[in-house]
């Protein structure tokens, strides 16, 4: 196979192309330039986007003796990445970037643009498996080194991105043997740290970054009754379940901390309340995708698992496609889930799917 | 083997300056030493500094060796702005295109943001040539403001080649000096820097067969810039560092030869370059000739392939072993739209639609073939791979 192995410049991506070279594809390194801010603004390394990580993937690339091209998706990125996770901000939602990167940018325009020059998948270096169900439908699976599993930010693949991506990483153990088998391969990028904050906030600080792009625009904190606790400079960067950065002057009557549970981008209220009103009930969203085949009967009720962030525990639930919505039911509690996340449906390991939360029914009052 | 069509960006070492360099590298002596080894390097800089004076033109006392094209261009256009803002504080407005190479715009806007200076850009007539009763409209209503004037004599990206001698003609009357970043035309087309009435003129070694990491700027003896580099001021006291005789005696060698050969391989390269052009027009009808209509450098051929964008036609050709170049890349290897394209007024789309082949001293017939058989392999991929 003619394989483009997108090569961020770090450890990962150069192993997962290192791999694809030895089993005996035709491989072309590809670096994604998506910053459209240059990369001499910034200083050190975040993943993504730097002259440093450009150098590191073509050192990588050039030590595999594969050609290696640096493309330019930034405009792609901002309109499809950046400006959408600014927007779900304003409307109150907390969107996951990683994952409309994964959607939008690597398994479609770069697949897109690989797929026209004549490749025939494109390989990364992320934590997750492929595997063939026995009759010939493709199946994405957790990775076998669990603590870094990134199958949930691959849960918008279909089947037909699954048909052309390869994930050479995802049968490995650990982290630690990557490292390994990078130092033993002689790739400089062995002991790179690891990249945790959304590569386009080189701060990592998202309210602060936020600022920038939406004005200021103050509003109320209220109570689940209403009554006024304190004000906000702007509703746009705060996230359900948050419980630091609130400022309200006043303890509960409890005398317990108060979170985050809704935010009305309308009103321009942020409500707080207990722990306990966090607890989510029911999930529902109209966008929603199957990852691979898709369940026969949708429509009949089925036992799973849902994982509603990154790295979060995976909880119990039933599913149901109900009048054009995918709706979960958790048989186990998940606290502080915001719309605009992601819910991934699993069943075992594998990935069944995955919506993004249009609404959600809070366990003590009422949803939003 | 790949074929190398990109002899613009460097090109490969000439024997006779690979003589040189290494004959230059087995002595041991500092030029400036006053002992028998530093007499005999010194002879050696000072034997390169009279031949590179001879093949662009100028007095023996009016070159300085230093790092090359990009150091030149900071010197001089640095260098003489503050020189004549000094003299006169009212001097603050540079004349320059927005085609010229970064080597030039660079300096330009860091003198804009830092130290006061105005920028006035000259109108472009279609193809690319610097409209000269502009240039003359500018220079009649703002003579005693401006501290220099500074145009590249042949655009390193579509060859488009600028009437020196003329400009320096029109500034003279207001004894404004003239910079032109000569990089691109030394050696490809006659250029003689006594007859133009420069101020100063930027070249550079690795563009002609040279070792990369040698230029020289060449300064007229009328003219004090204030220098760049400070520190013993080996060369006329403008430029300082020990002086790099194994690199400039290279230099020296490539332009000698490079001057000698210049009257045939222009004609030969201009033979191969208008077949290629002959040829391209029939695989693709839709070409664009970025400079067909300016006066231009006959080793160069800057196409606009409509539909297509620049880097999945450099990826394309690579992978069939052609190397050829579009505009220039960032420092993280993205290419951007051409900049000398969007300033001739070319939409983005199309500024990032060009492929520049340039021919050099090892250009043949069949190379060209080469490049004409990818192309017509790989365009209908590129126009393929455009999204809509």
């Amino acid at each position: 196979m003619r394989v483009l192995a997108a090569m961020s410049g770090g450890v990962d991506s150069a192993v997962a192309a290192a791999r694809a070279v030895e089993m005996g594809h035709e491989v072309i390194g590809v670096h994604l330039a998506l910053s459209r801010m240059p990369g001499t603004l910034r200083t050190g390394s975040r993943g993504c986007c730097t002259i440093e990580d450009s150098m590191d993937a073509q050192r990588a690339a050039n030590k595999l003796g594969i050609p290696f091209y640096v493309w330019d998706f930034s405009e792609r990125f901002k309109l499809d990445v950046v400006d959408d996770f600014i927007a779900e901000y304003q409307a109150g939602r907390t969107p996951n970037p990683c994952m409309r990167c994964n959607e939008r940018i690597k398994f479609a325009a770069l697949l897109e643009r690989g797929l026209s020059l004549g490749f025939d998948a494109v390989c990364t270096g992320h934590y997750a498996s492929i595997v063939d169900d026995g009759a010939g439908n493709l199946e994405l699976h957790r990775s076998l080194a669990m603590a870094k599993d990134q199958s949930y930010v691959l849960g918008v693949l279909n089947a037909k991105q699954l048909e052309h991506s390869m994930f050479p990483l995802g049968a490995t153990a650990s982290k630690d043997l990557i490292r390994q088998e990078a130092r033993d391969r002689g790739l400089s990028v062995a002991n790179k740290p690891d990249s945790y904050d959304i590569c386009f906030i080189p701060e990592g600080d998202t309210r602060d970054w936020l600022k920038d792009f939406v004005p200021t625009d103050p509003g109320k904190i209220v109570d689940t009754e209403g009554n006024e606790l304190g004000e906000h400079d702007g509703h746009v960067g705060f996230t359900i379940g948050q419980r630091k950065g609130l400022r309200i002057g006043k303890p509960a009557a409890d005398g317990k901390p108060r979170y985050v549970l809704e935010i009305r981008p309308k009103t321009k209220e942020v409500v707080v309340g207990p722990e306990a009103a966090l607890e989510i009930a029911e999930l529902a969203g109209a966008r929603y995708t199957w990852c691979g085949k898709a369940p026969e009967a949708p429509e009949q009720e089925f036992a799973c698992e849902v994982q509603v962030r990154a790295h979060g525990d995976t909880v119990k639930a039933l599913a149901a496609v109900v009048d054009d919505e995918l709706r979960i039911t958790l048989v186990e509690p998940l606290y502080g889930v915001a719309t605009g996340q992601t819910a991934v449906v699993y069943l075992g390991t594998r990935v069944l799917g995955q919506m993004t939360i249009d609404s959600t029914r809070s366990k003590v009052s009422s949803g939003v | 083997m790949s074929v190398f069509l990109d002899h613009a960006s460097t090109t490969g070492l000439r024997e006779s300056a690979r003589l040189a360099l290494t004959q230059a590298l087995e002595l041991v002596g500092n030029p400036s030493s006053v002992h028998s080894q530093g007499r005999t390097t010194r002879e050696l800089l000072e034997t390169a500094r009279d031949q590179l004076a001879t093949a662009c033109g100028a007095n023996r006392s009016e070159i300085i060796f230093n790092s090359g094209g990009t150091e030149s261009d900071n010197q001089a256009i640095k260098g003489i702005y503050w020189a004549r803002h000094k003299q006169d504080s009212n001097r603050n407005l540079i004349i320059t295109a927005t085609t010229e190479h970064h080597a030039v715009i660079d300096p330009v806007l860091w003198l804009e943001a830092s130290q006061g200076a105005d920028v006035a850009y000259v109108k472009l007539l279609e193809g690319g040539m610097i409209d000269i009763s502009d240039l003359e409209n500018i220079i009649q209503d703002h003579h005693s403001r401006i501290a220099l004037i500074t145009l590249m004599w042949v655009n390193n990206e579509t060859g488009v080649i600028t009437d020196i001698p003329k400009i320096c003609e029109i500034a003279a009357k207001y004894e404004i000096p003239v910079h032109s970043d000569a990089v691109a035309a030394f050696g490809h087309i006659p250029i003689d820097f006594a007859a133009s009435g420069l101020a100063a003129m930027s070249l550079s070694g690795h563009k002609i067969g040279a070792p990369i990491g040698v230029g020289a700027l060449v300064v007229a003896r009328s003219q004090k810039p204030t220098s760049l580099i400070h520190g013993g001021g080996q060369e006329r006291s403008l430029r300082s560092g020990t002086m790099n005789y194994p690199l400039a005696a290279g230099f020296a060698a490539a332009a000698t030869e490079a001057i000698a050969q210049l009257a045939s391989e222009m004609e030969r390269l201009k033979g191969l370059r208008n077949y290629l052009e002959a040829r391209v027009v029939e695989i693709v009808p839709g070409v664009v000739f970025t400079s067909a209509k300016a006066m231009r450098a006959d080793y160069n051929s800057h196409l606009v392939f409509p539909g297509t964008q620049s880097d999945a036609m450099l990826f394309l050709l690579d992978q069939e072993g052609i190397c050829v170049s579009a505009g220039s890349a960032c420092q993280a290897g993205v290419l951007g739209p051409s900049h000398v394209l969007a300033g001739m007024g070319y939409s983005p789309e199309l500024a990032s639609a060009c492929i520049r082949v340039t021919l050099g001293s090892t250009t043949t017939k069949s190379d060209i073939d080469s490049f004409l058989i990818a192309l017509a392999k790989v365009h209908p991929i590129a126009l393929k791979a455009t999204p809509a």
